[in-house]
């Protein structure tokens, strides 16, 4: 994409029908560093890959709880994805306080979409620059969106957004047809596996990803990092390739010599 | 099965228990054109939740939710909508049953009653209601109410509906009456025990 002469305004569209303004909000999503979700019939995971800015510095925040039954991961411009998460939360607790039931994924993403598109047709607005992988509940089951700057949304079994993403797409397009019927072990195992090949030889450690889970029965919460190393051991012990199907205990609970269980740097 | 008109009984063929969505029984005393407004509103609810057209639906829960809302903040504007509802329903196996007031009260009970059935009825039902009763023993145990209010209640006239909702669908009876016996030895002459009176 270069620039031209029809990108200076969202509202301007150009010969061949684009609107370059919100293409280059898209650009911004792929910038951010990696997202990704996966889901199975009953549980969704999502990871994301925490880039900080020096070492000196903590990372930005990516995961974000919307409800008990609701969480969203963000690539992109975290300012945006902040203040869209807080809306979400909004719509969920002002749900709830009517009907005393939570807020079905389904609407809240339609919501969102909708929220979104009014930023791509207001010349005094710029669309938002961030992708939201939105994991949650709703009567039909577990459900994964992702929601993007143009306001569309589209359901995914699992979805990588963000840079390098596209190492983790080719491993979930793989191994995508099991999930449906994974245990959340093994989601969480994939999940782990795909954020791994984000990082292109960058050795995998709790501190630098960070993993959540929604499911029925189970409200959204992000993992510790005991467990996720724990998680991390396993798959190096295992197969290069495919990660075992059981989680294997190790012994020795050791992580790398420059931290302590448990830490990270300023994990906010 | 009455709308009055002050404190006159007016009308005498008001339904005044409605279906609200595929899972919800809606029943209500007090002033009836509230009511309808009430059912208005209900019907607009629906009428959205039906066009997200995405396998999700308003379930007894959370009609009763909303309509506390609504009846709570009317309460609160000086502006009642002058109704005690009865909320029931049966949604994915999940039975439910409550109660709002007025001025925003509202509760889930086994049993619930509006007005003087709460005096008149609910002792009898805490009395017989149990868990697992079948629908013929339930029947009886309502008519047994409606008979002691039809008796007690000036308000009341020998004209009811009894609804029923489960999982496969609702059916709301035609209106009937109930066996009354008006022959007790004291009705004969009333006045028998202080001469001169009326």
């Amino acid at each position: 994409m270069f620039r031209n002469q029809y990108d200076t305004d969202v509202t301007t569209w150009s010969p061949a029908g684009r609107l370059f303004q919100v293409e280059y909000a898209m650009e911004a999503v792929k910038q951010g560093s990696a997202a990704i979700g996966l889901r199975s019939a009953t549980h969704i995971v999502l990871a994301t890959v925490n880039k900080a800015t020096s070492e000196l510095s903590s990372h930005q925040k990516k995961i974000f709880k919307v409800d008990d039954h609701i969480g969203v991961a963000i690539a992109g411009l975290t300012a945006d994805g902040r203040v869209l998460s807080r809306y979400l939360r909004n719509e969920c607790i002002n749900h709830s306080f009517v009907y005393e039931s939570p807020l079905p994924i389904s609407r809240l993403v339609i919501q969102l979409a909708d929220k979104a598109q009014v930023c791509t047709q207001r010349s005094w607005k710029r669309p938002y620059g961030v992708g939201l992988l939105v994991a949650g509940l709703d009567e039909t089951g577990a459900h994964l969106y992702y929601n993007c700057p143009s306001g569309s949304y589209f359901e995914f079994q699992s979805i990588a957004i963000g840079s390098r993403s596209q190492a983790a797409k080719t491993y979930l397009e793989r191994r995508f047809e099991g999930f449906e019927k994974y245990s959340r072990e093994e989601l969480i195992k994939d999940g782990l596996f795909a954020i791994k090949e984000t990082l292109q030889g960058e050795k995998l450690t709790s501190a630098i990803c960070t993993v959540a889970i929604v499911g029925v029965g189970e409200p959204f919460h992000v993992i510790d990092q005991q467990t996720i190393e724990r998680v991390i051991e396993s798959l190096d012990i295992g197969d290069e390739d495919a990660p075992p199907p059981a989680v294997a205990e190790s012994a020795a609970d050791e992580p790398t010599a420059s931290q302590e269980p448990g830490t990270a740097p300023m994990d906010i | 099965m009455a709308g009055s008109y002050g404190s006159t009984l007016r009308y005498k063929n008001v339904e005044r228990i409605k279906s609200i969505g595929k899972h919800t029984l809606l029943g209500a005393s007090g002033e009836v054109s509230d009511f309808q407004e009430i059912l208005r509103y209900l019907d607009e609810l629906i009428i959205y939740d039906n066009m997200w057209d995405d396998g999700n639906s308003l379930g007894p829960k959370e009609v009763h939710n909303y309509l506390t809302r609504v009846m709570y903040n009317r309460r609160n504007k000086f502006d009642p909508l002058f109704n005690s509802l009865v909320v029931g329903g049966v949604k994915n196996g999940q039975k439910y049953l409550g109660m709002v007031g007025m001025i925003g009260t509202h509760y889930e009970d086994n049993h619930v009653a509006t007005g003087f059935g709460n005096h008149l009825a609910r002792p009898l039902m805490r009395a017989e209601w149990h868990e697992d009763m079948s629908f013929e023993e339930a029947v009886k145990l309502l008519e047994k109410c409606l008979l002691v209010l039809l008796y007690r209640d000036r308000s009341a006239i020998n004209k009811f509906q009894i609804a029923k909702i489960t999982e496969e669908g609702v059916t709301i009876s035609e209106p009937y009456a109930l066996k009354t016996f008006w022959g007790f030895l004291a009705f004969q002459n009333p006045t028998k025990g202080a001469e001169g009176s009326w």
